[in-house]
């Protein structure tokens, strides 16, 4: 029985996600075959084959999957498919994109999102914004599933020494077109990842008072999240939205600033180790869920908490 | 062009969703139901493609019970056309056995343009519009904030991990809707009247020749662990010290 994982990459680093899902890989059992599929990406498989645990790494490097495009993707794991009784990656936008695509070529069903390994063809996975839990057995003969990292840990990263071997096919779809990419710069530490995250919410109120958040950030070493609401108003871009529709934290601390505490946005942090919350509004629903609260106007707490640390 | 909008009734996203005490599944007797949020941001769209002139109908399909003609028929309200109505008794088809069944009503009804929602909240499942995709073997983009039909072509703004994707498809394309894409306009009274009258048609699994394949089967349903809200400190201080020295994680 083995196991194939689509990692993720940009292209020159090998991203945390793909360790995270190589810990679920490990649990199910099996050998553990990972793709690499990108554009100038040897450095990834490099870093793969480090990884303990790992046979084979696969390495499909050509232009066409320079931008990680869905037709192409699913069609390479498609041809390599044979021979596996899994094929795992991680549940980012990326993993979203084409590993339904995956599962449909393949005539079989895809579980999104595992958060528990049950046995080799039965997970738990949150259903309804994280407020249930289901345990489901998948009947097909091929499982295609797509892991929640911050519900594994990640695996070692060096001691392994696996083969690479290239992939020689070219998967190209000639009906998308890739026209243009907007991707965020930042320095700090990335949302997924970080120790530790501060999130603003609509009592921020404008891009300009984020500063005070990113400057907390900065000076904790945290990377910074939002709500929708901050997002829908321009505060920041998408990429920070946390929660049920954007992405998923548990950091050792989360810190909430300006945020009511909806459901959506619950799904996407409350299994973070310590919440604290600030907020002016002692009825809001985010104290349910925090270990620490603190009522007050986010505009004098913030200042002495950068000034405090 | 036409276009198609796949819509799903789901649970209200105001209403807390309960587990059964059986464990066997969630409690929604007597819950408010709803369309998806991103299904009727997907109908918004699609409805604006018709008033741009981009569009020249739009085609909306539920898959489910009678009850989701409910659904429909908001659609409908919202400034669909006409609605599909295909009936199956089963609530908890998978994203496989909806896709197909989807590929059998697109292959009939031939849309330029496929919209459906990124993800249905009650199985936060985030695969149909994809699964649909590859059957059909057409292009597809995800997670759509900005849409433009360019002659022959569909320009999408994405929203990934990383930012902002732009994808250009040749069209016929499947294409999923975020929440920033658009906001859904408020129905008006008139619109709900005339949606009364406009034709809803009914098929079924059987009609359309797809059988009922593999399933995922639900084992069971638990509820999440709670996590108990801790203690109200009285200053900014207190914060600090409860984070660096009980909690230490500072
Ligand atoms: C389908 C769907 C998916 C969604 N997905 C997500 C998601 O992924 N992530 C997400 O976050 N949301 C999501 N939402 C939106 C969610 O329902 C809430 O609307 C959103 O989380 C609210 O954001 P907020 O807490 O910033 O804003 P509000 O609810 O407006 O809360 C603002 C808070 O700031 C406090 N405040 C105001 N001024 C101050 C001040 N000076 N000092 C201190 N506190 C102050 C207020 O007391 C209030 O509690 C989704 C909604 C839908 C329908
Ligand atoms: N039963 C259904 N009937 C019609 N459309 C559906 C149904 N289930 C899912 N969809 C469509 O697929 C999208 C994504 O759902 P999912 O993949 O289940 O998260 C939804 O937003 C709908 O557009």
């Amino acid at each position: 029985m083995s196991i194939l994982v689509i990692a993720e990459h940009d292209h020159h680093q090998l991203k945390s996600a793909t360790l995270h899902t190589l810990a679920a890989a490990t649990q199910i059992g099996g050998d553990l075959d990972v793709l690499v599929a990108g554009s100038g990406c040897q450095a990834v498989a490099d870093a793969v084959a480090a990884i303990p645990g790992v046979r084979t790494v696969l390495l499909a490097d050509a232009p066409a999957y320079a931008h990680q495009l869905a037709e192409n993707i699913a069609r390479l794991v498609v041809a390599l498919a044979p021979g596996h009784r899994h094929i795992l990656a991680p549940a980012t936008t990326t993993g979203k994109d084409f590993m339904p695509r995956v599962a449909a070529l393949l005539g079989v069903n895809q579980v999104s999102d595992i958060t528990a390994v049950v046995g080799p063809d039965s997970f738990r996975r949150p259903i309804y914004a994280g407020n249930a839990i289901a345990t489901v057995q998948v009947e097909d003969p091929v499982i295609v599933a797509t892991v929640r990292a911050t519900a594994f840990p990640a695996v070692a990263t060096t001691g392994g020494s696996a083969a690479i071997t290239p992939v020689p096919e070219v998967f190209e779809a000639v009906r998308t077109r890739f026209v243009s990419e907007s991707l965020v710069e930042s320095d700090r530490p990335e949302l997924t990842s970080a120790r530790i995250v501060v999130s603003g919410g609509r009592g921020v109120g404008s891009a300009e008072n984020f500063a005070l958040l990113y400057r907390l950030a900065d000076k904790l070493g945290a990377a910074v999240g939002a709500t929708r609401a901050a997002v829908d108003a321009g505060y920041v871009p998408n990429d920070l939205q946390v929660g049920q529709t954007g992405k998923v934290v548990a950091p050792d601390l989360y810190i909430a600033v300006g945020i009511s505490g909806a459901i959506q946005h619950l799904a996407g942090m409350k299994e973070s180790k310590v919440i604290a919350a600030i907020n002016s509004d002692a009825e809001a629903p985010i104290f349910q869920v925090a270990d620490y609260g603190l009522v007050a106007d986010l505009f004098t707490a913030l200042p002495e908490l950068i000034d405090s640390i | 062009m036409k276009v198609l909008v796949a819509v799903k009734r789901v649970i209200d996203y105001n209403v807390k969703v309960r587990v059964r005490a059986d464990n066997s599944n969630v409690d929604l007797a007597n819950v408010k139901m709803s369309i998806n949020p991103f299904c009727e941001i997907a109908v918004e769209e699609s409805v604006r493609l018709k008033e741009s002139g981009a569009a020249t109908e739009v085609v909306v399909v539920s898959i489910g019970p009678k009850a989701v003609q409910e659904q429909i028929r908001s659609a409908l309200a919202a400034g669909a056309d006409r609605g599909i109505w295909v009936e199956t008794d089963d609530t908890e088809l998978s994203g496989l056995a909806v896709a197909r069944l989807l590929a059998q009503v697109v292959r009939d009804e031939q849309p330029g343009l496929v919209l459906l929602g990124k993800q249905a909240i009650d199985t936060d499942n985030n695969q149909t519009g994809q699964m649909l995709a590859a059957l059909l073997d057409w292009p597809q983009a995800t997670f759509a904030s900005k849409l433009e039909v360019k002659g022959a072509e569909v320009e999408v703004t994405r929203e990934i991990d990383g930012g902002l994707q732009t994808l250009a498809l040749t069209l016929p394309a499947v294409v999923t809707a975020d929440l920033r894409l658009n906001t859904p306009r408020y129905i008006k009274l008139p619109d709900i009247m005339k949606a009364k009258r406009k034709p809803l048609a009914t098929t079924s699994p059987a009609a359309l020749a797809v059988g009922p394949g593999t399933g995922v089967k639900l084992l069971g349903v638990t509820p999440p662990t709670e996590r108990r809200g801790g203690i109200k400190v009285e200053s900014v201080a207190a914060l600090v010290d409860c984070l660096k020295n009980q909690a230490q994680v500072l």
